[in-house]
Order: C-alpha cells, then structure tokens, then sequence
C-alpha cells in the first residue's frame, strides 16, 4: 500500500506499507500522480521504512517519479530502506543518483540543503 | 545436479498482477522444505517475481485472460522453477539477457539481471508467437533452517 503522510514545503511524503511489485507499483503511480497533481510537490520523499519487498517493477515506478521531479529541479530522497531492498536498490544503480538516509528526519535535512543549493 | 525429486507443485494461473505475490510466496514456502536461509529465500521470491511479470507484462500483453503455468520441483540440494507463457516469445533473446536492455522506454531492463544475479542458472527457451519458458535453478547451500514459516 502507498500512502501520502503529507505534502508540506513542496514536499510530497510518501510511505510505502509491504511489497512494491507490479500491482502495487500500479497503486503507487496512480497514488503519487494524484497527489502532484492537486498540489505543488517540487520535492519527494520516499518512506520504505515498512517496505518488505521490491522487484523491478517497484524500482522502475521510483525511477519514473525521480525523473519527474528531476526535471523540475527538485530532490528525491529514499530511507528506511531493509537490508534486502537496499541490496537490490544498489544492483540497479539508482542509488548511484538518489540520496538515501535512515531516518526521515535526515531526509529532511538533505532536501533543506539540496534545495537551498538549487539541487 | 542431484535428480531424485523430493517435491514438485504445478500452478496455473490468470496473467493477473495479483499473482505475482501469490507465485513468489507459493515457491518460496516451497523452497522452505529445503534448508535454505533467509537471504536464499529473499532471492528465489524477487526471482519468481521477474519471472512471473515478464510472463504477463510481456509474454501476454497484459491479458489478465491468458494462463501462466509455473512448475517448482526441489530436488535433494536444488530448486527449479520453471515458468511458461504462451504469449508474443522474444525474437532475440541474448539481446534480451544483457543487462539493462528492455523493450518498453519505461522499464530498467533488471528483470533477467536479477534472475541471473540470484539463481545458479537461469535458461530461456522462446519461439516468437508461440511463447517463452524461463527455467530458474539454484543450488541450495543446506545451512538454512528447514521449514521455517515463511510469511
Ligand atoms: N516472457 C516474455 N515474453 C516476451 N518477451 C519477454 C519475456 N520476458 C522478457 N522479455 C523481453 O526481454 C526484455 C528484458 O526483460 P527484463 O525483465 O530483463 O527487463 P524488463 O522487463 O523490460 O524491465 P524490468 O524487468 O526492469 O521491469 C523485455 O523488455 C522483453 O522485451
Ligand atoms: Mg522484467
């Protein structure tokens, strides 16, 4: 299940609960696009704290929404992430380019110094 | 490799992305009668997801009406999990196998680098028309702990 915590400072929160395989990948899209678009979201943040599994197609739904706010000059930061998703995660090299922390406290602190350097 | 079979499931199911999960989990609570480890059983599920997927995203178009058949047999210190689509087929498949290589502008292109990264052998049979069968194996170490619940 993906769920918006909440959208404060441009900044989109989303929390995924379990697994984010293709069926749920489907949800996030549909989840995280109906956010942005009632609303500013220059900014994400990804909360995988109680995600228990990802495949490419959860990997493949991150990137297309990296690519989003990417393209607006935002910042996307991932945390909370398992041994396992993280494992993954660094196979496919997207964490070669999105920042990644442990808490969401620290995502905040990166998307507050990202930003303020135009990202 | 070890040939006496110890366990063999047959499933057949709708190319419906809710079976996704519920293929994943039925082969990892399968793999469970073997001593497999935790980590073990985290990489056969992400593989039987990629598997499963490109049956129904590619294989079948996202039909939800056609029929994946999965086949997993363990046998003394190895699983296989063999899965087949009667869907489109891949008209190069060593095109197909190289890492980062996808046919949709939307996907990475991971699939098969997972299932090669995580299983000992991994074995695609594909006419174009007639349908792909992606055979999965790998050896099972026997330092994990026997039928633990798997959730
Ligand atoms: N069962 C199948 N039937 C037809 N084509 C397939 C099948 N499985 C894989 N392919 C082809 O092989 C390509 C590579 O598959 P792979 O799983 O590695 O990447 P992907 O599915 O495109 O992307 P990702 O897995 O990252 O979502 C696919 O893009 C597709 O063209
Ligand atoms: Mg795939």
């Amino acid at each position: 299940m993906t769920h918006i915590l909440q959208n404060k400072n441009d900044t989109l929160v989303v929390k995924v609960v379990g697994e984010l395989d293709m069926l749920t990948a489907q949800e996030f899209r549909e989840t995280v696009e109906k956010a942005m678009s009632g609303a500013l979201v220059r900014n994400m943040i990804i909360d995988l704290d109680k995600a228990g599994f990802i495949d490419s197609s959860g990997i493949g739904v991150i990137l297309g929404r990296y690519r989003k706010i990417k393209a607006q000059n935002g910042v996307m930061v991932l945390w909370g992430m398992n041994e396992n998703i993280k494992r993954i995660l660094e196979m496919s090299g997207i964490l070669s380019f999105i920042p990644f922390c442990s808490s969401e406290k620290e995502s905040w602190e990166i998307i507050a110094k990202k930003a303020f350097k135009g990202a | 490799m070890d040939r006496i079979v110890k366990n063999r499931i047959i499933l057949e199911f709708d190319g419906r992305p809710e079976n996704v999960s519920l293929s994943r989990v039925t082969v990892a609570a399968l793999a469970t009668q073997l001593s497999v480890t935790i980590s073990e059983l985290e990489e056969i599920k992400v593989a039987t997801s990629e598997a499963v997927s490109n049956a129904i995203i590619h294989g079948y178009q996202n039909n939800p009406e056609k029929t994946v058949r999965l086949v997993c047999t363990l046998y003394e210190d190895w699983l296989e999990v063999e899965v087949k689509d009667e869907g489109v087929g891949i008209k190069d498949i060593k095109q197909a196998l190289q890492p980062a290589f996808s046919s949709d502008p939307e996907r990475m292109g991971l699939g098969f680098v997972f299932m090669q990264s995580f299983m000992d052998e991994v074995v695609v049979d594909s006419k174009v028309n007639l349908g792909t069968t992606v055979t999965l194996r790998k050896k099972i170490s026997g330092s994990g702990v026997k039928n633990k619940a798997v959730s």
